[in-house]
C-alpha cells in the first residue's frame, strides 16, 4: 500500500468543486469537496482514498479503514425536504433550498378562472442516470523534468476542466495537461469534474509516480451524477375548444447532497423547454433546486427536457381525455405556426431568452404520424385479447442544440499534402471526428479522406469547449466550417501567385490545386507547404505555415424538434409493458451525416425506454441506494430496446450558424418518457403519474382503468 | 469489487473433493460454475477462506436418460442440458427452464448442481426440480445419501447439505404418457431472476380429465413449493379455465412471498397466481396435443 488520504491529508484551504455554468452566488455554500470533511451527506460519498499495488490489495486496506459514523436523519425527497421540519443537508444553510427562480407571463389566476378546464396532478420523474457502460477511469502522472501534470482520462470538457484542477491544484493552466481517450459512453454524465479528479492527481503529485484509477459498477452507481428525479405540482387551464389558456408548474429538482458543476443546468431547462411547441397566454413555471441525501445530480442526455416533456405532454393528454378530443387534435389546435418564428418563448436559460429559431410543428406532426400509420396503429390496438392490453402515445417537444456560446477550430495542410483539423470540440462516441471531417472536406474542397481530425489534448488545441448540450457539430462544426473557408482562401491565393492564375479560375482537387479546364496546371498541396515553410515564406514576406484558426460564436441556442409515437402492448396481470412499435421525427435543420443522426436517435431512445420502464435508482428509508448493482438497476439490453424507426426531416434549417444544422444527440431520449406514459394511458384507460413504469405500478393503473 | 484472499484448491475426482470437504468443509465453498459465488465473492457478500473448484471434476458430468428416469451429473453446464434432444424430447419441462435461466453466457458456464445448491427461491431449475419430484444424491467420505427435493431445500439460500457433502448427482422420473408441462415465469428484463413463476405438469387420464398435477411455485417462499392442495383439487376435473383459476387460488392462498423494490409482496403473490392459471391451461393444453 502506498498512500491513505483523507479530508484532514489534504490542503487546509482546499476550495469545494466549483460550478461551471447556469450559477449563481447562493449556490456555493452547497457545493462538494473532493472529501468529506466531518460530515457525510450521501451514501457513496468518498472518505478516503487507498492507493496500492492492486485493486484487490487496495479493497482489502479500503477494509480496515474505521469510519467513526454517527447516523443522522435523512431528507430523500426534494418536496419533502423544504418542509420547515426537515433536517438541513447542509447544516449552516438557511435550508435544503439551493436555489431556483420563477418564470412567468400573462394573468395566470385569470386564465384559471376562465378556463373551461382546468387539470391539475402531481407527476413524479424517477431518479436514474446516465450509467456508460464504461466506467470513469483516470492515469495521473507529473513529468519530472517539466513538472507538467498530465492527466488521461477527460473526457467531455477537457480545457474547462484543466482550469478546475489548475485552480484547485494552485497550478497555473500551463502545467496542467489533459487528455481525452475514446469513451463507452458519456451522456453526460462522463467527463464533468468529480472528486476523483482532483484525488488522483493529487495522489500522483504526492507520490511522485503515477496513479491510476478506474471505478467500478458499484462505485458508479453510487458516485456518478445521478439526474431526472422531479416533483411537479402542474396545473393545464384550457377553453372550452381545447385552446391553451395557461400552464403552471411549481417543482422540485432533487439535485441530491451537493450541487455539482452543472449548478442550476437541469431544473433551468426544465423550465425553459416547458412550454414545448405551443402557444401558452399565461404561464408561471417555479423552480426549486432542492437538496437532499441523496448522490449528486448533474445531467443526462436532454437534461431537464425528459422530465419536461413527460410533465407537459401527460398533462395535455389528460385535458384531451377529459374533453373528449383526440390528443393529436388538441396539440394541433396549440401549436406555435411556422409563420410566428422567429419565436420568444417567454422562457429564458442563464438569464438569455429562448427564442426558437425555426420550425414547422404541424407538419412534423403530420410526416411522423403518417409514418407511424396511425390508423393502422389503432386498429392494432382493437385487436387486443385477454390479459394483453394495446395503445398509442404520442409527444411532441421542442429540443435545443448548442450551448456553451463559441468553440474553436484550426485547419491546415501537414508536410504531407493532408488536412488536419484541430477542434475544441470532443468525442463522446457521437461520431464528431466524421462530421468535423465532412465539414472540413465541404469547406476546403479537398476529399474526405485526405483529413484527420484531433482534439481533447489540452497541449494540442489550445481551448474549446468540448461536447455536451448538442454543441459538438453546431458550434464546433462551425468553427471548422469558418476555418476551412479561411485556408480554402488562403491556398488558392498562394496558388494563384505561384500559377500565375486568377484564384477564381483554380480548385481544389485531390492532392493539388488545379486549373479550371486546363488541370495540367497545377500545383500539389505538399508543395505549397514547403513554399509556406518559414525560411521561404519569410523570404517572400508571407505568413508562414498553411493553418487558418477560427472561432465561432453564437449567443442563441438552436431548436431542433421532434415528434414520438409509441405503440404498446401491457399484459394488465404481469404489468409487462412490451413496445410493439416506435417512431420517432426529427428536424435537425441540415443532417451533416444522417446515418450518425438516426443512431444518435436510437440510442437515446432506448435509453429513454429505460427510464420510462426500467431504471429507477430506488432508496430505502435510511438513504441506502438500493438498487446499487446491475441485478437491481435496470439497464434496458437489446431485448428490451424496440426497433425505432427514425424519420430526420431537413425542413427548418437554422440561420444561427452557417451549416444550418442543429444538433441531432438528445432528441432520441428527450420524449420516451411522455411517450410510453401517454401510450399505457391508452391501453388501459388510466392515468400513469409517475416514471418508471414499473409492472406493479402498471398493475396497480390496470385496476383502476378497470374500476 | 474485489474478492478478499482465499485458498484454492482444484481436486480431479469427486473422492478428492469429498477429502477436502472433509478437511476443511466448515469453512470452504465449493466453486463450480461461479455465477452466483462469483459475484457474491466480489462484493464480499461471501468470505470463504477456501474455494475448492470442481471444474476438473469430468466425472460429474453427465446427462443419462434410463430406466425411464433422467441422472444429470453436477457439473452439468445449463447449456449441456439446453442442447440435450433426449431432455428436450423426455422432460420438456426441464428444457422450457433451462432456457430462462440468465443468459446465453451464464448458461454456458453455470452448473446445474451449483443451481440446486445455491437454493435461490427465485432460480428456475430447483423449481422444475421440485415439480418434477426429483432426487439430490449427495456424497461425502462418509457415504451417500439421498434427498427429496422438499427435504433437499431447507431455506433461501440453505441446503440440507452438510459441510462435508458434494451435491453429485439428481435424478427424476420421465413424466408419464399424455402429460403435458409448462414453465412461465415473469422477469422485468430478458434473463433476469423472475419475479415470480410457476411450473405445472398435467397428466390427462382417457376422458380427458385430469388424472395427476404437479405445481410448483417460483419466488414464492424462501423455497420453491410445491402447491399440493390445489394439485389434489385438480384431478378427476376438466384443467379449464374455471378450474386452472381455481387451483391458482388456492395455489397462493397460503404464501407469503418476499417483497423488494422490484415488487411488493401482494403484487408477487397476485402475479403468481396468475402465472399459475396461465402454466396449467398451457400444460393442459400441451397435454392434449400429445394424446
Amino acid at each position: 500500500m502506498h498512500a491513505v488520504v483523507a479530508a484532514g491529508d489534504l490542503p487546509p484551504d482546499l476550495p469545494a468543486i466549483p460550478t461551471r455554468m447556469f450559477t449563481d452566488g447562493s449556490l456555493d455554500e452547497y457545493l462538494q469537496h473532493p472529501l468529506a470533511r466531518d460530515v457525510v451527506r450521501y451514501a457513496g460519498e468518498p472518505v478516503a482514498v487507498v492507493v496500492a499495488d492492486s485493486r484487490y490489495a487496495a479493497e482489502d486496506a479500503a477494509e480496515l479503514i474505521e469510519v467513526d459514523y454517527e447516523p443522522l436523519p435523512v431528507v430523500l425527497e426534494p418536496d419533502l425536504a423544504l418542509k420547515p421540519e426537515a433536517p438541513r443537508v447542509h447544516e449552516r444553510t438557511a435550508g435544503n433550498r439551493a436555489g431556483g427562480f420563477t418564470i412567468e407571463w400573462g394573468d395566470v389566476e385569470h386564465e384559471l378562472e376562465r378556463a373551461a378546464l382546468v387539470v391539475e396532478r402531481r407527476l413524479h420523474c424517477g431518479r436514474h442516470a446516465a450509467v456508460p457502460l464504461e466506467t470513469r477511469g483516470l492515469v495521473a502522472e507529473v513529468d519530472d523534468l517539466s513538472g507538467v501534470l498530465t492527466v488521461y482520462g477527460a473526457a467531455k470538457i477537457p480545457h474547462v476542466n484543466r482550469g478546475i484542477l489548475a485552480r484547485l491544484l494552485s497550478w497555473p493552466e500551463e502545467q496542467v495537461r489533459l487528455v481525452e481517450m475514446h469513451v463507452g459512453g458519456g451522456f453526460g454524465a462522463r467527463g464533468e469534474f468529480y472528486p476523483e479528479d482532483y484525488l488522483i492527481p493529487y495522489c500522483a503529485i504526492q507520490l511522485g509516480r503515477p496513479v491510476a484509477w478506474s471505478e467500478d459498477r458499484e462505485e458508479h452507481l453510487r458516485a456518478c451524477n445521478h439526474s431526472r428525479e422531479q416533483v411537479h405540482d402542474v396545473v393545464l387551464a384550457l377553453d372550452a375548444d381545447g385552446r391553451f389558456l395557461a400552464l403552471c408548474d411549481r417543482f422540485f429538482n432533487n439535485t441530491g447532497a451537493y450541487i455539482r458543476t452543472h449548478g442550476l443546468v437541469v431544473p433551468a431547462m426544465t423550465a425553459a423547454l416547458l412550454p414545448g411547441p405551443y402557444r401558452w397566454p399565461a404561464f408561471r413555471c417555479e423552480v426549486n433546486q432542492v437538496v437532499t441525501n441523496k448522490t449528486p445530480a448533474g445531467t443526462y442526455r436532454a437534461p431537464g427536457r425528459f422530465e419536461a416533456n413527460f410533465v407537459r405532454e401527460r398533462m395535455i393528454d389528460l385535458a384531451a381525455r377529459e374533453l373528449g378530443l383526440d390528443p393529436i387534435d388538441l396539440r394541433q389546435r396549440n401549436f406555435v405556426e411556422a409563420a410566428d418564428m422567429p419565436f420568444p418563448t417567454g422562457t429564458h436559460t442563464d438569464g438569455h431568452p429562448v427564442v426558437y429559431d425555426s420550425g414547422d410543428y404541424r407538419r412534423l406532426l403530420e410526416l411522423t404520424l403518417g409514418r407511424f400509420d396511425l390508423a393502422a396503429r389503432r386498429r392494432w390496438c382493437e385487436q387486443a385479447e385477454g390479459p394483453r392490453k394495446r395503445g398509442v402515445g404520442t409527444a411532441v417537444f421542442v429540443e435545443k442544440s448548442g450551448i456553451g456560446r463559441w468553440d474553436y477550430a484550426r485547419v491546415e495542410i501537414t508536410s504531407t499534402g493532408m488536412v488536419r483539423v484541430s477542434s475544441g470540440a470532443a468525442s463522446v462516441g457521437q461520431g464528431v471526428d466524421t462530421v468535423l471531417a465532412q465539414i472540413c472536406a465541404d469547406g476546403l474542397g479537398v476529399d474526405y479522406d485526405r483529413i484527420s481530425v484531433v482534439h481533447g489534448d489540452t497541449a494540442v488545441v489550445p481551448d474549446g469547449m468540448g461536447a455536451f448540450g448538442s454543441r459538438a457539430t453546431t458550434l464546433g462544426g462551425s468553427a471548422v466550417l469558418l476555418s476551412a473557408q479561411a485556408l480554402r482562401a488562403r491556398l488558392l491565393d498562394l496558388a494563384s501567385e505561384h500559377l500565375e492564375i486568377s484564384p477564381d479560375d483554380l480548385l481544389i482537387k485531390g492532392d493539388r490545386i488545379v486549373a479550371r479546364g486546363a488541370e495540367g496546371t497545377a500545383v500539389a498541396l505538399a508543395d505549397l507547404y514547403r513554399l509556406a515553410r518559414p525560411a521561404r515564406a519569410l523570404e517572400r514576406d508571407v505568413r508562414p505555415f498553411l493553418s487558418e484558426e477560427a472561432f465561432f460564436v453564437s449567443e442563441d441556442m438552436t431548436f431542433p424538434y421532434g415528434v414520438h409515437f409509441a405503440a404498446v402492448e401491457v399484459d394488465v396481470e404481469t404489468g409487462q409493458v412490451s413496445v410493439a412499435a416506435y417512431t420517432v421525427g426529427y428536424d435537425v435543420g441540415r443532417a451533416i451525416n444522417p446515418t450518425l443522426v438516426e443512431g444518435q436517435i436510437v440510442g437515446g431512445t432506448a435509453q429513454g425506454v429505460g427510464g420510462a420502464l426500467l431504471e429507477e435508482l430506488v432508496y430505502d428509508d435510511e438513504g441506502q441506494l438500493a438498487a446499487g448493482s446491475f441485478v437491481d438497476y435496470l439497464l434496458p439490453t437489446a431485448a428490451e430496446a424496440p426497433a425505432v424507426d427514425v424519420l430526420v426531416t431537413e425542413d427548418e434549417p437554422t440561420f444561427r450558424n452557417p451549416l444550418g444544422a442543429k444538433g441531432a444527440g438528445e432528441g432520441g431520449a428527450a420524449a420516451v418518457g411522455a411517450a410510453l406514459a401517454n401510450a399505457v394511458a391508452n391501453a388501459l384507460r388510466a392515468e400513469p403519474t409517475q416514471l418508471p413504469l414499473t409492472p406493479e405500478r402498471v398493475v396497480r393503473l390496470a385496476r383502476e382503468g378497470e374500476a | 469489487m474485489k474478492p478478499p484472499p482465499f485458498e484454492y484448491d482444484a481436486p480431479r475426482t469427486a473422492e478428492e473433493t469429498t477429502a477436502l470437504l472433509a478437511e476443511h468443509g466448515d469453512e470452504a465453498k465449493i466453486l463450480a460454475g461461479g455465477q452466483s459465488l462469483v459475484p457474491l465473492l466480489n462484493f464480499r457478500l461471501a468470505r470463504p477462506e477456501r474455494l475448492i473448484d470442481i471444474n476438473n471434476v469430468a466425472e460429474l458430468e453427465y446427462l443419462r436418460l434410463e430406466d425411464e428416469s433422467l441422472r444429470i451429473g453436477a457439473l452439468v453446464r445449463h447449456s449441456g442440458l439446453e442442447r440435450s434432444e433426449q431432455v428436450a424430447r423426455a422432460v420438456p419441462l426441464l428444457h422450457e427452464a433451462v432456457r430462462l435461466v440468465g443468459h446465453v453466457q451464464i448458461r454456458n458456464r453455470g452448473t446445474v448442481g451449483g443451481s440446486a445448491a445455491h437454493a435461490d427461491p427465485a432460480a428456475e431449475l430447483p423449481v422444475a426440480f421440485t415439480a418434477l419430484d426429483a432426487v439430490f444424491l449427495v456424497r461425502s467420505s462418509r457415504g451417500e445419501r439421498t434427498l427429496g427435493a422438499s427435504e433437499f431445500f431447507v431455506t433461501h439460500l440453505t441446503t440440507a447439505l452438510e459441510p462435508d457433502e458434494l451435491l453429485v448427482e439428481i435424478s427424476l422420473p420421465v413424466p408419464p404418457a399424455h402429460t403435458g408441462s409448462a414453465f412461465v415465469e415473469f422477469a422485468r428484463r430478458h434473463g433476469d431472476f423472475a419475479l415470480g413463476g410457476a411450473a405445472a405438469l398435467v397428466t390427462l387420464n382417457e376422458e380427458g380429465t385430469c388424472a395427476a398435477a404437479s405445481i410448483a411455485l417460483l419466488a414464492a417462499a424462501p423455497t420453491p413449493l410445491r402447491a399440493a392442495a390445489a394439485e389434489a383439487m385438480l384431478r378427476g376435473r376438466a384443467v379449464d379455465d374455471r378450474s386452472a383459476r381455481e387451483a391458482a387460488a388456492l395455489a397462493v392462498a397460503d404464501i407469503e412471498p418476499t417483497g423488494d423494490i422490484h415488487g411488493s409482496a401482494g403484487y408477487r403473490r397476485d402475479l403468481i397466481e396468475a402465472l399459475v392459471r396461465r402454466a396449467l391451461l398451457t400444460a393442459a393444453s400441451r397435454a392434449k396435443e400429445c394424446t
